[in-house]
């Protein structure tokens, strides 16, 4: 069988014009359907960044909550009554807002302010620069050197801003594992600082976040915090929550999907098509193999090796050129929210299959009716 | 095989195309024999059947009722894949349009046989350039087909269909593409460089001019079995 599929192989690749027109259809279908499922991925990782950052097992919220920076604030009594719940090692407040800082250039820039819980300081960010105990020095924040920081005009340990009226100092530099989906550097402190620097509402608590004695633990805080009329969710769920917004509440999820399947829908066209053109061209030559005394299974196996060569070569440098891409839109804008998930991979590969399944299969029907007797008829 | 024994040996064949009005008996009763070691013609006009009978007694084409035994084989009562295998092993074809791949080389056409009975490739190259040299077209190896004229694609046909030694050699209209020089290097080559006591060569003709060469012609009209012609004088 080698030699067979060796022979298929020239067949294929020797029609050099078909052979590229076959592996561009398939190369361009990749390209799109990975480099829109990637930034789809891109975008839902970067929604749910302070829920993977901060890293809390369990978040207590506002049921009207969906996303993270729409949280609503929760009065103290939901802390104490969540703290005295079986089941729960310890929880603290956090509070996520928004602010407008007045740089020293004099510009002023949207942030993103976490307050984390003085007494633990849990979710605290990785520091790179400075000590985390500094948050509790005066007016101390935290910056996050992500893709946002350049938005800070690079600032160093000491630099000071204003924010709303009071003035807060660079006393770390931090990292964080995911930077976030709208385009504002954040910025770290005390909870107790954050609702007394930025302007707030009646309740200030935006989130609590919880720490189950064992996993075994959540359902019974799950059903406590909704008796109270709030909601609890593990992290995944809170992640999964504000996926499924983005996903269905705001047409993202749509958009990407229909771009998708057209992607789909032209490397089937092209690549069918022109594997298709390919089969038909080569008609009488397979009628003449069978002539000869190929059997059909062989002309079969001829036909899905290329088909599967050519979808194969074709997603390899789909993904390859979609890497390429995404890198290169990266080091020119650093917040681009690219993210190449093995979901999306398997995706692509899956709809790569179908299409060469499809393509080849249009071909294998022509090729299996035509009869040898057709080769001497004429 | 036996010298001068029975290749083919057909009897009573009839074959019918087409359903209902359309029906139409392409063979009625034809019944023929062809010898090891013999040229054979099967001549007639165009819609005589005698590409028809060619294809039954080569095993691409089941007739409706009659026998085709070759070497002592119904070949119409194996299963399908026997009567490919069948082909493979025992059948050389030369089609009216020589069915090169233009895609290979020329050394790659000629292997193909060899590559269906799954030899290795490098094998099947190295023999199919040993029967390229017997056609005189070595120096065009790894040329494709196209690149050769007329006589030269012809005549790597024939490397093809000889190159797994079958000991029956069909050949449909082979100088139909070809001048009338050219046609008669082709046969001529065909009856004294590729026919021996051991093989067997059928030709559908329409070419008159190559009729000198037959060792028997088969004359064929509405499906029938017209004649039998010696031929031979060269």
């Amino acid at each position: 069988m080698k030699g067979i599929l060796r022979l298929a192989f020239k067949l294929l690749v020797n029609d050099s014009a078909k052979f590229t027109a076959l592996i561009v259809g398939i190369t361009f279908a990749v390209l799109l359907m990975v480099e829109m499922t990637s930034l789809f991925s891109g975008i839902l990782n970067k929604s749910s960044s302070t829920v993977i950052n901060i890293g809390a097992k369990v978040w207590v919220m506002d049921p009207a909550v969906q996303t993270i920076a729409n949280s609503i604030g929760m009065p103290d009594y939901v802390l104490d009554a969540v703290r005295s719940t079986e089941g729960v090692k310890y929880a603290v407040p956090l509070y996520s807002g928004v602010a407008l800082v007045k740089l020293r250039s004099g510009t002023y820039q949207a942030v993103t302010v976490i307050g984390l819980d003085d007494a633990s300081l849990l979710g605290r960010p990785t520091m790179l620069q400075g000590r985390i105990e500094d948050i509790y020095a005066e007016n101390g924040f935290i910056a996050i050197e992500d893709t946002e920081f350049r938005k800070l005009e690079y600032p160093k340990l000491g630099t000071d801003f204003e924010l709303n009226d009071h003035r807060g100092v660079i006393v770390g530099i931090a990292k964080v594992a995911s930077s976030g989906l709208f385009g504002t550097p954040t910025l770290y402190t005390t909870y107790t600082r954050a609702v007394q620097y930025i302007p707030s509402t009646r309740f200030t608590t935006s989130y609590i976040l919880v720490e189950p004695k064992s996993a075994a633990a959540i359902p019974h805080i799950k059903a406590v915090v909704n008796a109270l009329g709030y909601a609890a969710y593990t992290r995944e769920e809170f992640v999964e929550r504000i996926s499924r917004f983005y996903k269905y509440e705001t047409g993202l999820g749509t958009n990407i999907l229909l771009m998708t399947t057209i992607s789909f829908i032209i490397g089937l066209s092209i690549s069918g098509q022109t594997f298709y053109t390919f089969i038909l061209e080569n008609l009488e030559k397979f009628g003449a193999l069978k002539a000869i005394g190929a059997k059909n299974r062989e002309l079969v196996a001829m036909i899905l090796f290329q088909a599967t060569f050519t979808a194969l070569t074709g997603y390899g440098l789909g993904v390859g050129l979609c890497v390429m891409l995404i890198t290169l839109a990266k080091l020119r804008i650093p917040d681009y929210a690219a993210l190449i998930t093995y979901g999306n991979l398997w995706l692509a590969f899956a709809m790569v299959v179908v299409i060469a399944a499809l393509s080849s299969y249009m071909g294998v029907r022509r090729v299996l009716r035509i009869e040898p007797f057709d080769i001497f008829r004429g | 095989m036996s010298v001068g024994g029975i290749a083919i040996d057909a009897r009573g064949v009839n074959k019918w195309f087409g359903e209902g009005d359309a029906r139409t008996q392409a063979l009625r009763d034809v019944s023929m024999q062809a010898r090891f070691g013999e040229m054979l013609l099967i001549v007639g006009p165009s819609g005589s059947g005698k590409t028809t009978l060619l294809s039954v007694i080569s095993g691409i084409l089941r007739p409706e009722s009659g026998t085709v035994s070759i070497e002592g084989v119904d070949l119409w009562q194996q299963p399908n894949d026997a009567i490919a295998e069948f082909r493979l092993n025992r059948i050389g074809f030369v089609f009216q349009d020589y069915h090169l791949f233009p895609r290979l080389t020329t050394v790659e056409n000629v292997a193909i046989p060899l590559i269906l009975r799954r030899r290795p490739w490098d094998d099947a190259i190295a023999e199919a350039l040993t029967y390229l040299d017997i056609v005189g077209l070595k120096n065009r190896a790894g040329l494709p087909p196209v690149k050769l004229s007329g006589g030269e694609q012809q005549r790597v046909a024939i490397a093809r269909a000889i190159v797994s030694q079958p000991d029956l050699l069909i050949l449909d209209e082979p100088t139909a593409s070809l001048d009338g020089d050219t046609g008669r290097v082709i046969i001529d080559f065909v009856k004294h460089d590729v026919l021996n006591d051991k093989r067997c060569i059928v030709i559908v003709t329409h070419d008159s001019r190559i009729f000198e060469y037959a060792d028997r012609i088969l004359r064929m009209e509405d499906g029938k079995l017209n004649g039998i012609d010696r031929g031979g004088v060269r």
